[in-house]
């Protein structure tokens, strides 16, 4: 299992593009993957399912935890913090 | 004989301007029924919910395809979503639940949708909230595929009608027929819902957020005035309101045609002296809304968006790419780049700022990137690369003092030639100039024209400065007056004195994009009107419509007076009659 916490820095937060982009990139990979939101205090859902990410409600600059288990483990969670690092291909 | 009915007028959020005139049609979306009978076994029931889901991805598909025609990718997006909520794990995992309890899929759709849908619906954001529609109109499309129904939603309408509904989906307002709807009125929503959205980018008057009890108020059939621009409905109205209303919508009609003629053509007053018509840009994004708008480039590029979204300076790379994106964009138009002009007020992370007492009047733009000549230089190394082949200016921000410009343009120098020496190719030839923005730059024009090949007014730090007042102080704020005879005054004479010394000014301040404002600008003879991109149809309309003669009576009318308020009563009357 592996985990990170991350800040999601774009304008609009994990929604629209971004929480499509991120829900597409979790459904690449064979692991468990699991995201809350730590700022607005929203507990794990499945980060496969776009609704359930969009339930978690993270707007600029919230700070999410991303858990990964299973054989890809880290190459998810790798793919995934870097996603949100790089702003989600946006500059 | 009947009584005639009496006129109303109802008011709800305007949503997109416009005016509609015609017949009521109610829209009510048929509750689909679930017929009562047993369920299959697990695996019948989950191959029926997969086939369906099926199916719907065709539909959302050529929905989207439609939508993309009409409006463009952006508008289209929301059906890729709705697909992949058709594929959602939360969704299918849901309806397994209650079909593995015995439920038939159609009764497990609809529990599944309900509470996911009210999962969304229950967030405090709005923008999260409204998501919860979409959850339901995916649910409702494979329910109905389910039901072996068609997609009905609303061709029921067969004449031009102004459509009435308590909510529309996103799957509802993108099959609206565009040669049948004259406009729509909702009794739920918000600005930002998707229906109101996609009805600004059709052109489609709209009223949303008319309250409960709509349907029950305007039966099918009654004749309506929906005023998009104030958000009221007239119901039944009388023939003279009718009247009234056509004519409106005709004026109304025939000057968005001139203004899409202004739009595109580049701007000439009345007796043809060519006058530049720019935008204010923060982005590339921005710069393509800019053109779609009509700019004739770009009067201010803003950069510290680069500046401020990251955790360190941008490199020289990424500036590079940023701004060559943006020249290309503008293809060929000038664009003037203002340096970095950030202060105490919003520092970027990585920056160590000192405690100010003032930010405002403390460490910031230009005062920065002579005291940090490297994240200057690099600036400048970017900006220099990237002009080559295209039509670059360089601005400084916040120049109060000549030596300040003189030490500036030195750098730029010392810039050019570590690029030489390292055979890096560069423009060569790029202008620089200053944002005159502190009363102390207004009054030097003169002295700063040694050193400056062009200038550019900053109205917003000007007034504040001008009048010492913090726009963000509300105790205050009244005194914030861009039209005010002190601001007026240092604003002619900065165009006189750059004019006098055979300068080009230009003004990328908010004053720029204010019709009150511009006939008195064009009669101080202002070469360059910079503002935010929305305004500037109406701005090259309005400056078409003046002479010279005639908006340098208008300035020397409006500098005769003593406060604001007496100009801006003043330039209203001016702008009624014009």
């Amino acid at each position: 299992m592996a985990e990170a916490t991350i800040q999601v820095k774009h304008k609009i937060g994990l929604h629209a593009r971004p929480a499509s982009l991120f829900v597409q990139t979790a459904n690449k990979f064979s692991s468990k993957i699991k995201v809350r939101n730590l700022t607005a205090k929203v507990d794990f859902v499945d980060a496969k399912s776009i609704i359930m990410v969009l339930t978690l409600g993270v707007m600029k600059d919230h700070e999410v935890l991303i858990q990964t288990d299973g054989v890809d483990a880290d190459t998810a969670l790798g793919a995934l913090t870097s996603l949100i690092k790089n702003n989600f291909g946006e500059t | 004989m009947r009584e005639p009915v009496p006129e109303k007028t109802f008011i709800g959020i305007p949503a997109s301007d416009g005016i509609a005139i015609g017949p009521a049609f109610c829209y009510i979306p048929a509750e689909l029924t679930i017929p009562v009978c047993a369920a299959g076994t697990v695996d019948e029931e989950m191959t029926r919910f997969d086939m369906a889901c099926k199916r719907a991805r065709v539909e959302l598909q050529s929905l989207y395809e439609a939508i993309e025609k009409r409006a463009g990718k952006e508008e289209a997006s929301i059906f890729e979503a709705h697909q992949e909520m058709l594929s959602d794990p939360a969704l299918e995992g849901k309806v397994r639940a209650e079909v593995e309890i015995g439920e038939t899929v159609e009764q497990a759709l609809v529990k599944a949708t309900k509470e996911l849908a009210s999962l969304l619906a229950g967030m405090d954001n709005e923008l999260f909230a409204a998501r919860a529609l979409d959850v339901k109109d995916v649910g409702h499309r494979i329910l109905r595929i389910l039901l072996g129904l068609p997609d009905t939603a609303l061709s029921a309408v067969t004449e031009t009608s102004i459509i009435i509904a308590e909510d529309l989906t996103p799957s509802d307002t993108a099959s609206l027929d565009p040669k049948l709807t004259l406009g729509f009125i909702t009794a739920q929503g918000g600005l930002t819902s998707h229906s109101a959205i996609l009805a600004r980018t059709l052109g489609l008057p709209a009223i949303v957020g008319m309250g409960a009890g709509l349907l029950e108020k305007v039966p099918s059939g009654t004749s309506i005035i929906l005023d998009g621009r104030t958000g009221e409905m007239i119901f039944a109205p009388g023939g003279e309101t009718i009247a009234r209303y056509k004519q409106i919508k005709a004026k109304r009609e025939s000057h968005l045609l001139s203004l899409k003629a202004a739009v595109e053509k580049d701007a000439h007053t009345a007796n043809g002296r060519r006058v530049e018509v720019t935008a204010n840009v923060g982005e590339a994004a921005s710069a393509r809304d800019a053109m779609e708008h009509g700019a004739e480039g770009i009067g201010l590029l803003r950069t510290e968006f680069l500046y401020l979204e990251d955790t360190q300076p941008p490199s020289e790379e990424k500036q590079y790419h940023i701004y060559r994106e943006i020249f290309a964009v503008m293809s060929g138009r000038p664009v003037i780049v203002r340096t970095l002009d950030i202060g105490g007020d919003k520092p970027p992370s990585y920056f160590p700022f000192p405690n100010e007492m003032n930010p405002f009047l403390g460490w910031r733009a230009i005062r920065i990137s002579l005291d940090e000549p490297e994240l200057f230089k690099t600036q400048l190394r970017a900006i220099l690369r990237a002009a080559v082949g295209h039509h670059a200016r360089i601005m400084f921000p916040m120049v109060s003092d000549l030596d300040e410009l003189r030490r500036a343009r030195e750098i730029v120098e010392v810039v050019k030639r570590g690029l030489e020496v390292a055979s890096v190719e560069f423009a060569g030839d790029v202008p620089v100039g200053i944002m005159v923005e502190t009363p102390a730059a207004a009054v030097l024009v003169d002295v700063l024209a040694e050193a400056s090949d062009f200038f550019s007014l900053g109205t917003n730090d000007l007034t504040q400065y001008t009048m010492a007042v913090d726009r963000g102080n509300a105790k205050v704020s009244g005194l914030f007056q861009p039209l005010h005879p002190a601001v007026l005054r240092l604003i002619r004479q900065t165009i006189d004195a750059g004019h006098a010394k055979g300068k080009w000014v230009g003004m990328c301040g908010e004053l720029a994009g204010m019709t009150k404002a511009i006939p008195i600008l064009l009669g101080f003879g202002l070469d360059e009107f910079s503002m935010n991109p929305r305004a500037i149809p109406e701005a090259k309309y309005l400056i078409g419509k003046l002479t010279d003669e005639k908006a340098r009576d208008i300035a020397g009318q409006a500098m005769s007076f003593g406060t604001a308020a007496e100009i801006e009563t003043y330039m209203k009357g001016v702008l009624a009659l014009l």
